[in-house]
């Protein structure tokens, strides 16, 4: 988005010098500011990748991913954490999907949207998308608190907050699929005789289905690479047991990672980053597949 | 093929319609503004009626109001009866659900749904529980009646977004078809499409008249001359009160005396202008 917008601007101002128009400094030195920052952030990211790169490929072997964490960095792994990170993402995509997609279809299908209390809902949730991860932390510890449950460290809590915080962002990705599903194919559907529940389940649903499914491996990304909320509900532990449910004690790649960090011994700075380049991996993987749906079955009619 | 290009004299057609399904003084609204007023008007059972007249007199709003699409419309209203085989489609017992699947619809734009053609035209009967012994012969049916069968019958796996405008307006026609409908409304479904396509869709109204009862919208002239047995036409007149446009029935009869023979002055302005 962000170099976009400046190609677009380098563009326009190149074709501005080419058409004679403006010869004065002021426009080079604004490019020249916009090409600096670009470069700037650009710089940036290719330093932290290549020294996570350079810090961590010794250690990113089996190791990694056979081994529970040690005193000794040289027997240490991520195990758990990596096992705790899937059962977490997919106690959020199981808590998180349904509700958001339900939450959506209601909201955009069927509800009435003069009404004030739709409208209410509707500014809200934007809001809410906008909301620190932390803050869903705090959440759910209060939550628990009321409820009188003294033990946090469960994959099913962490998943709560993580599952509220992208929650928003299902919600809202689903809504803009769904509105995208042209108005003439909900008519035809009715015209047939399809009660409104049939046409949304069996034609406007599965018509926006890429659509939702790219706005929802972006936000299961963003809940995978999340640690915040997860620090506050105790998912600093020190696991030397597989995760192995939803209720299973866990800790997780970034809570690792943040973990490893702190620690003096340059071993375990190795580790943490052979954990965040696996952990970028998979992020980046997820992205690639939702550019790729999105990709795939855009503009079908 | 066969093009019919002479206006239908309709000298077979009894002088009043058997109307399968009837207007009776309706007036529709879209919260106060009122779009149609007072229309009264059979619709002749295995006849093609054409609605005609200018743009905005509200053609497709009374279309609409025939199978109930207007409920989808928020703040639109009914006024007077539909009837169809002589039940008001607006009474209290009635399903708007069992009105649409009875009375078809196809629109303007081709709107095929982004599935398989063969699921496209199973859509309708599996959505509406219907007991279907082969659903495969039923696919078959409706597209032979949509005169696309030999077209597509080797690609029904194929995505329906695939076919050309004109398939597609006539695999909407063979979905439409496949519900067993008794009446089919068709708001200019032709206006998407290229002469050869709009011919073939003529040609298939001729075909669908024996079994259905058919209602079309047409801005086209020669369109309405050549497939509909009576036309109605429609004109806005505007309020001197409230200012609003509102559309009234002018001319309803046989489509040769209102090509032919018109009796109102407006009728007969209209034709000629775009006729001539
Ligand atoms: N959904 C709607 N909400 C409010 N007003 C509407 C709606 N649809 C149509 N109208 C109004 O009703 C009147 C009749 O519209 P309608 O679309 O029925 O005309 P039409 O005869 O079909 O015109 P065209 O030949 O251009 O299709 C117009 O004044 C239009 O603005
Ligand atoms: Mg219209």
């Amino acid at each position: 988005m962000a170099t976009y917008g400046i190609g677009r601007v380098v563009e326009r101002t190149l074709e501005g010098r080419a058409r004679g128009g403006e010869h004065s400094l002021r426009p080079l030195l604004f490019l020249g500011a916009l090409w600096f920052c670009l470069f700037f952030a650009l710089l940036f990211l290719v330093v932290l990748v290549a020294t996570t790169l350079l810090d961590g490929a010794a250690r990113l072997d089996l190791r990694l991913f056979t081994e529970f964490p040690a005193s000794a960095p040289e027997r240490a792994g991520a195990r758990p954490a990596i096992l705790g990170s899937l059962w977490v993402i997919l106690a959020t995509a199981i808590m998180a999907i349904p509700l958001g997609i339900a939450a959506a279809v209601h909201l955009e299908e069927f509800s009435n949207q003069k009404n004030w209390f739709n409208r209410f809902i509707e500014v809200n949730i934007q809001n809410l998308a906008a909301i620190p991860s932390i803050v869903y932390g705090m959440l759910t510890l209060s939550a628990l608190a009321l409820l009188g449950i003294a033990n946090k460290n469960m994959v099913w809590v962490g998943a709560l907050a993580l599952a509220m915080l992208i929650l928003p962002v299902i919600i809202i990705a689903t809504r803009e699929a769904l509105r995208a599903v042209p108005l003439e194919i909900r008519q035809g559907s009715l015209a047939l005789g399809a009660t409104p529940l049939q046409t949304t389940l069996r034609n406007t649903l599965p018509a926006a289905i890429p659509g939702i499914a790219t706005g929802t491996i972006l936000a299961l990304s963003r809940a995978l690479g999340e640690a915040a909320p997860l620090l506050l509900l105790g998912g600093l532990v020190y696991l030397t047991f597989d995760p192995n449910g939803f209720a299973s004690g866990y800790t997780t790649m970034p809570i690792q990672i943040f973990n490893w960090t702190g620690r003096p011994q340059d071993g375990f700075h190795e580790l943490a980053a052979a954990t965040s380049i696996l952990l970028l991996v998979l992020l980046v993987a997820m992205n690639a597949v939702a550019i790729v749906i999105r990709n795939k079955f855009q503009k079908r009619w | 093929m066969v093009i019919h290009t002479a206006v239908r004299t309709g000298a077979s057609l009894p002088d009043r319609p058997y109307g399968q399904l009837e207007c009776e003084h309706v007036d529709v609204y879209y919260g106060s503004f009122r779009a149609v007023t007072d229309v009264s008007l059979p619709f002749g059972i295995h006849e093609v009626t054409a609605l005609i007249g200018p743009s905005g007199c509200g053609k497709s709003t009374l279309l609409r109001s025939l199978n109930r699409m207007n409920d989808l419309i928020d703040g639109a209203r009914v006024d007077g009866r539909v009837t169809f085989m002589g039940e008001d489609i607006y009474g209290k017992r009635v399903d708007a659900i069992e009105v649409r699947r009875r009375i078809g619809m196809v629109f303007q734009k081709p709107n095929p749904f982004p599935k398989s053609i063969y699921d496209n035209i199973a859509y309708g009967p599996r959505v509406n529980g219907m007991r279907v012994d082969d659903m495969g012969d039923l696919v078959e049916e409706a597209l032979t009646k949509a005169a696309l069968w030999d077209e597509v019958k080797d690609k029904l796996k194929q995505s329906a977004l695939g076919l050309s405008g004109g398939q597609q307006q006539r695999l909407c026609i063979a979905r439409t078809i496949a519900v067993k409908p008794d009446v089919i409304l068709m708001d200019e479904p032709c206006s998407a499409l290229d002469p050869i396509a709009t011919a073939k869709i003529e040609d298939l109204m001729h075909e669908l008249r024996d079994e259905y009862t058919i209602v079309i919208v047409t801005h086209n002239m020669q369109q309405a001359a050549r497939v509909a047995d009576r036309t109605a036409f429609f004109t806005a007149q505007v309020d001197e009160t409230s200012g609003d446009r509102t559309g009234v029935l002018v001319e309803f009869g046989k489509t040769a005396q209102i090509f032919e023979n018109p009796q109102d002055q407006r009728t007969e302005d209209y034709i000629s202008g775009r006729f001539g």
